[in-house]
């Protein structure tokens, strides 16, 4: 009978260890939800309000200019606490996935990260989940200081609906400055020379004078490519309509893309992109085409800009900024309505975003920042943003939804499966078609 | 604790001792049983009718599209790739596993000394889980060339191996086999703690008789042993198969998300919460969920009724 005592306890607790892990296992999902849904009491039992932002920013110089930020808002807006709901990992992946379940679940967080543009209108504005911003922008006067073409790309109907506190640029080519002089080549500004110069390296013995990353950079290559091809206004137009996937156009930027992946190395899939930097930097490869956090990595390595690399614009797209932007949203039945907007209030400040930008490494998506806090790359990023057309990026969630955007990622993955650029093209047909 | 003793025991106070512990039994798993019912059993239910729904976006849309999800994965080209990188994974896995893991038992069955020390040495790798092995073989099988060599590669270089420098996942067509070594390297140890237990079962007495009768040792293992620890290879067959089927965290660990290396569950994944295509994932989830069911009922019924028969 001893043993049998034993089996029941033991049944006991496999059946509580059990529960226990199902309770771990929900909590893991949601457990923001737990410090992030409560108003927290202070000292003399007050209450205090609070303001809950949710994101993806867990590390490295995102976390950092995150919280310089804070700091910025915790002077501006004492009495408001700032609650901090960062999820980790697959580069916002398991953060959109936590989100979608809250929104699911009637719990927004106030405020939460997304990138502007079409990834966060084409889900969030969709599902009704966020709120128009245009009083903001009008109270502050943020159109007079954000360029005219960036409005349009961070719109639905005329409604603006986040504040982006920083810019990225995503067609910019990095190069080995000691390779091009040794190999004679300059800087190429278009297409044709830019195939020229891959020539020229090729024949010299470089066997792949593009550096290229995993299947993701493939898209920024792709999009890249894509805009020097066809020019900003096809490319727009491919996004609003206007444009048809099947056109010519798409067929000869399809081509252009195909011949830029004969210069790429055969090992791409298995590196990352800083990898793909670094055969820059080794002088392994001559060129990479990678947005300009590149820049920051080839800081952190200790590399000088001009002397261990330069950069310009993708050959072929100078004129043209191709912008990807860290946004923050107002969510429609906000929990702390009031508080989330003092939040976007600083996130769109002139302070606020020379807080964050000079550590995160990208520039304000504002025209009036202090030049003195930033470096020679992002100065020059600063003047073209100021001057150039700008157009949205497919790979950063600017120009197509969640779901279009996944499936031409699937439609390029297959391409580098079978090189089939007519069922590429009719497969970017039928992305369109399904999520367009 | 003597069998004998409980025989002799329960069927004097059966009646009024079965009934309370059998209530008491009840009420001690209901905690798990209701966990499972909702988490597993009302989980595939709810997943089975989003697999027929039109659901696209962030809110639930569960509109009723009878197998149009289904007929879509049917002539989709990534869902063929998935297919194809499953059945070459499955093969190259469990075939590996279970030759190598056979192997193994052989040889630690006979009498090896210290064998205890290589028993645990072989079962080791299963205390990692499939992220950590992912890691460290991307080392190992870097597929970078010319003067990048490294991992294996670089110690092929080093052993005038040349010829045996390749680049493992990156082969088209094929780069899937690679991902399955390190799964290979992984659970072939416990594919033999498997074989080992089933092969310590023979008894001693039939091996004799072979040898007495002029047996050779390959015929003792083809003819007597073989035969009797099938139920373990079926076993082990079905356990290594549910777990390639299910491949995911080995993939993603070691080369990412590619259309090249992809697989259903990884597809499931990024189709549903990349592309908020909910839908879509649903069905492939049941996809999965089918093809796993056909591999393990049978199980399940085959040893039900072993047990009904002892």
């Amino acid at each position: 009978m001893k043993t049998r005592k034993t089996l029941r306890f033991a049944a006991v607790f496999l059946a509580l260890a059990l529960v226990a892990a199902a309770c771990g296992g929900d909590d893991e999902g949601s457990d923001t939800t737990v410090d992030g849904g409560t108003d927290t009491t202070v000292d003399g039992g007050t209450m205090m309000d609070s303001v809950e932002v949710f994101s993806w920013w867990t590390g490295g110089g995102e976390a950092a200019g995150l919280d310089e930020m804070i700091k910025i808002f915790a002077s501006t807006d004492p009495d408001i606490e700032f609650v901090n709901s960062a999820v980790a990992g697959g580069a916002g992946t398991n953060a959109r996935a936590v989100l979608a379940s809250r929104l699911q679940a009637n719990d927004p967080p106030d405020s939460w990260q997304g990138h502007a543009g079409q990834e966060l209108i084409g889900t969030y504005v969709a599902a009704d989940q966020i709120e128009p911003l245009n009083f903001l922008y009008d109270q502050e006067g943020w159109l007079d200081v954000m360029p005219d073409t960036l409005i349009p790309l961070i719109s639905n109907d005329g409604n603006i609906y986040s504040v982006p506190v920083n810019i990225h640029r995503a067609n910019v080519v990095w190069a080995n400055p000691t390779v091009l002089s040794d190999a004679g080549i300059s800087m190429p500004t278009s297409l044709a020379d830019f195939f020229t110069a891959l020539d020229t390296l090729q024949a010299g013995g470089m066997d792949a004078p593009l550096a290229m990353g995993e299947q993701w950079t493939s898209m920024h290559l792709f999009e890249t490519i894509m805009l020097a091809s066809m020019g900003p206004d096809d490319w727009n137009g491919l996004w609003d309509g206007s444009v048809g996937w099947d056109s010519a156009a798409v067929t000869q930027g399809i081509e252009d893309y195909a011949k830029a992946l004969t210069y790429t190395n055969s090992d791409a899939s298995a590196l990352s992109w800083q990898d793909a930097g670094q055969l820059v930097l080794d002088g392994t490869s001559a060129f990479n085409i990678m947005g300009d956090w590149q820049e920051g990595f080839f800081r952190e390595l200790g590399s000088v800009p001009q002397t261990d690399y330069v950069w310009a614009a993708v050959p072929g797209t100078e004129g043209n900024f191709q912008f990807l932007s860290d946004s923050f949203v107002l969510a429609k039945n906000a929990p702390h309505r009031d508080s989330a907007i003092a939040w976007l209030t600083v996130a769109g400040s002139n302070q606020g975003q020379d807080a964050f930008n000079p550590v995160k490494g990208s520039i304000p998506a504002r025209n009036d920042a202090d030049r003195s806090l930033y470096g020679e790359y992002l100065l020059s990023a600063m003047d073209d943003w100021a001057s150039n057309t700008v157009v949205g990026s497919l790979t950063h969630g600017v120009v197509a939804n969640d779901s279009w955007k996944s499936e031409i990622d699937t439609a390029l993955g297959l391409f580098l499966v079978n090189g089939d650029v007519e069922a590429l093209q009719t497969a970017f047909v039928a992305a369109q078609a399904a999520s367009g | 604790m003597a069998v004998a003793t409980a025989d002799i025991e329960r069927p004097k106070a059966k009646h009024k001792l079965l009934k309370m512990e059998s209530w008491w039994g009840v009420l001690w798993i209901m905690p798990s049983l209701i966990a499972v019912m909702v988490f597993v059993y009302g989980f595939i239910g709810w997943t089975a009718r989003v697999s027929v729904s039109a659901w696209k976006g962030l809110l639930a849309d569960y509109t009723f599209v009878g197998d149009d999800n289904f007929a879509a994965l049917a002539s989709d080209p990534r869902f063929d790739i998935d297919i194809q990188n499953t059945i070459i994974f499955t093969i190259v896995f469990v075939l590996g596993c279970l030759f190598i893991g056979l192997g193994l038992a052989i040889l630690l069955d006979k009498g090896i000394r210290g064998e205890g020390f290589y028993r645990s040495l072989f079962l080791f790798p299963m205390a990692i889980s499939f992220i950590v092995t992912g890691v460290v073989w991307r080392w190992l099988m870097n597929p970078a060339q010319g003067d990048r060599l490294s991992g294996l590669n670089l110690l092929f270089d080093k052993m005038g191996l040349d010829f045996l420098i390749n680049s493992w996942h990156g082969t088209p067509t094929w780069g899937i086999a690679a991902v399955a070594l390190p799964a290979v390297w992984q659970m072939s140890g416990y594919t033999m703690a498997l074989y080992l237990a089933g092969l310590r079962a023979v008894p001693d007495s039939l091996r004799e008789a072979a040898r007495v009768d002029g047996a050779s040792e390959f015929q003792v293992y083809r003819k007597v042993v073989m035969p009797l620890i099938r139920p373990v290879t079926l076993s082990a067959l079905i356990i290594l198969g549910h777990i390639s089927l299910k491949v995911f965290d080995l993939i993603i660990a070691m080369a990412g998300k590619q259309v090249a290396l992809d697989v259903p569950a990884i597809y499931m994944w990024t189709t549903t919460f990349d592309g908020f295509f909910f839908g879509r994932g649903a069905a492939i989830g049941m996809v999965l969920l089918f093809s796993v069911a056909i591999l393990v009922i049978p199980y399940l019924w085959y040893t039900l009724r072993q047990e009904r028969d002892l």
